[in-house]
């Protein structure tokens, strides 16, 4: 057996971290990262760096490093390869042993692999493109507290997406009149409607006024409509204490349903907010936040994917995930990759969709993506057909803005909604003949005929950001 | 104000404001569209069923199954007739139409193709 000696001082990272024969494991979590150099470092040395620098190494040796096994816990670059249409960085694929995580902690995993490395001095930029979480890591976390065919069976919802709308204006509402906002939109045929993100406790509403009257909004809905509903009745605290007194009055009220903001609360509170949904029969739905800070810069940052896949382990049954169409950014491939990482059970690797690995979440539910953000019912038949039932339409000026009110603005969605669910099932294709079957169904809904005469001019048409690398942007 | 239309919905109108969840929003399916939904069912490899209850019962989980889910039935005409045989046997009732997707271990879908008299 081979002894090694201490040597102090600063050795090339590529000597120990680069191992371009190595043949990853079952069960190494590994990660695709973009790596954008310093000028004249050598692409091996860099991304040696990087498995180095978000595993075991440090800048210098140490003679501590000899009272263990560093070759066995020691992240791996194990191959690189060019970047589409990009020469100023280049992809670094790192493998890491399965022992340098904690079980169950998504924590544990970013703190490792987006910690320190990624102000290190050598890199220019650095973003984490994906992650492939083996299944034995999965099996670790709680996961989604109910999972898309739970919440189908709780709310009595089938064949078609649910539909939301966020209540406006965000901020500055009375808890009263903000309930009533709420029963008009659930009232005219919404499923769920949502706190806005920084709707938390603030003085003009404070959170327990709100659940009271919002509550009422839903019992009144339901028995007017026969229909079950709900509203996301945003948990998200200044700590974690604060925000379980919260969930535990919305289960006091009978709250089907409640929210958390999962970035800007951290995922620790996250994942014990998840479980205790979990054990509480509520669902749980989850908005992001934060998130483009962390992933819209190309070069530099956290990939939307990644999150995607730290959520569905950390726990939400509901998760916002752009809507291509809408006013927010979101390419329609890119977006497609991470919808079916939040839903499906296996997800195949798939370059044109961005997905860098296969992923196995084995029985872990799935997570509805929320489709939110400057949408109305025009989009209706390209969200659809994009979205596919399993999914939460959310239209909150496309509910609100209708000129005869929200439970108006409700009912045209709902119908339109219905319709193109209708035209799909008799094999009609959405994106071409939307018009044709929303013209159609506004013939027998004057609230539908009024949406489509108020928001038709509207379009959102700036070019994406953060786009797919492909040789030709 | 004058453009501006009051929507109809109240505890007291039954008719006017108790929905059924998918496809209540719309008029009646008609015959050919009942027809394609039943054809999608059976092109997702679903098994069809038949469920019914009286109105004033519509809000439970569990609705009167008519007979055992057609497991494996894929003519379109034999679930149109267990249809119209659960309506004729219960008129005043809802009968609603599913798919059950035994993967997902949850309705694909599921419509109400009668509407019994709403309270």
């Amino acid at each position: 057996m081979a002894v090694k000696s201490y040597n102090a001082g600063v050795k090339e990272y590529r000597e120990t971290y680069w191992m371009p024969d190595y043949t990853p494991k079952d069960t190494d979590l590994l990660a695709c990262f973009k790596i954008t150099p310093q000028p004249g470092v050598p692409r091996e040395e860099v991304a040696a760096a990087v498995a180095a620098e978000s595993s075991t190494g440090t800048w210098t040796t140490v003679w501590t490093d000899l009272l263990t096994d560093l070759d066995y816990y020691k992240g791996r670059a194990y191959a690189i390869e060019d970047v589409p249409g990009d020469d100023t960085c280049f992809y670094a694929f790192v493998a890491y042993p399965i022992d340098l995580f904690e079980e169950g902690s998504v924590v544990n995993v970013l703190t490792s692999l987006v910690g320190n490395v990624f102000g290190f001095k050598a890199l220019r930029a650095l973003r984490l493109e994906d992650i492939r979480f083996p299944i034995a890591y999965v099996l670790t976390c709680n996961g989604p507290p109910q999972g898309i065919q739970v919440e189908r069976d709780i709310l009595n919802k089938y064949g078609r997406p649910l539909l939301g709308c966020t209540i406006k204006p965000k901020l500055g509402l009375s808890a009263k009149n903000y309930g009533r906002a709420c029963y008009e939109g659930l009232r005219g045929g919404l499923d769920f409607t949502k706190d806005d993100e920084n709707v938390n406790s603030q003085p003009f509403m404070r959170w327990r006024h709100r659940f009271d009257f919002v509550m009422e909004a839903i019992h009144k809905a339901e028995a007017e409509t026969g229909e079950r509903k709900g509203h996301y009745l945003n948990v998200t605290a200044p700590t974690a204490d604060e925000m379980m007194r919260r969930a535990e009055y919305a289960k006091e009220l009978g709250a089907p349903i409640i929210m958390h903001d999962f970035l800007t609360g951290g995922f620790s509170a996250n994942t014990m907010l998840a479980q205790w949904c979990q054990n509480n029969g509520i669902l749980l739905h989850i908005h992001r936040a934060m998130h483009a800070v962390l992933d819209r810069n190309p070069h530099h940052g956290i990939h939307f994917r990644v999150l995607t896949k730290c959520l569905r382990l950390s726990g939400g049954d509901h998760l916002h995930s752009g809507t291509v169409v809408g006013k927010l950014e979101g390419d329609r491939e890119a977006t497609l990759g991470w919808i079916d990482t939040m839903r499906d059970s296996f997800i195949k690797e798939d370059r044109s969709r961005g997905l860098f690995f296969d992923q196995d979440w084995g029985s872990m539910p799935g997570v509805i993506p929320v489709a939110s953000g400057g949408i109305h019912v025009w989009h209706m038949p390209a969200l659809v057909s994009i979205f596919g039932d399993d999914s939460c339409l959310q239209f909150g000026g496309g509910t609100l803005g209708h000129p005869w009110g929200n439970a108006a603005g409700a009912a045209a969605n709902r119908v339109a909604v219905e319709a193109c669910v209708e035209a799909r099932n008799s094999g009609r294709e959405l994106e071409k003949e939307g018009k044709d079957i929303l013209t159609k169904a506004a013939k027998s809904s004057p609230e539908l005929a009024a949406a489509m005469e108020t928001w038709k001019e509207i379009k959102f048409e700036f070019d994406t950001v953060d786009k797919l690398d492909v040789s030709h942007k | 104000m004058s453009g501006v239309q009051d929507y109809k919905s109240s505890l007291s109108d039954a008719e006017q404001s108790r929905k059924y969840e998918t496809f209540s929003y719309l008029p009646p399916l008609s015959k050919e569209s009942t027809r394609a939904q039943i054809q999608y069912i059976v092109d997702k490899g679903w098994n069809p069923g038949i469920e019914h209850t009286e109105p004033e019962n519509a809000t439970s989980n569990y609705w009167y199954m008519w007979k055992l889910p057609m497991f494996g039935e894929t003519d379109v005409d034999a679930i149109l007739a267990e249809l119209e045989a659960c309506h004729k046997a219960h008129p005043n009732n809802h009968v609603r139409l599913l798919g059950f997707d035994n993967f997902a271990q949850s309705a694909g879908t599921a419509m109400v193709v009668y509407r019994g008299k709403s309270v």
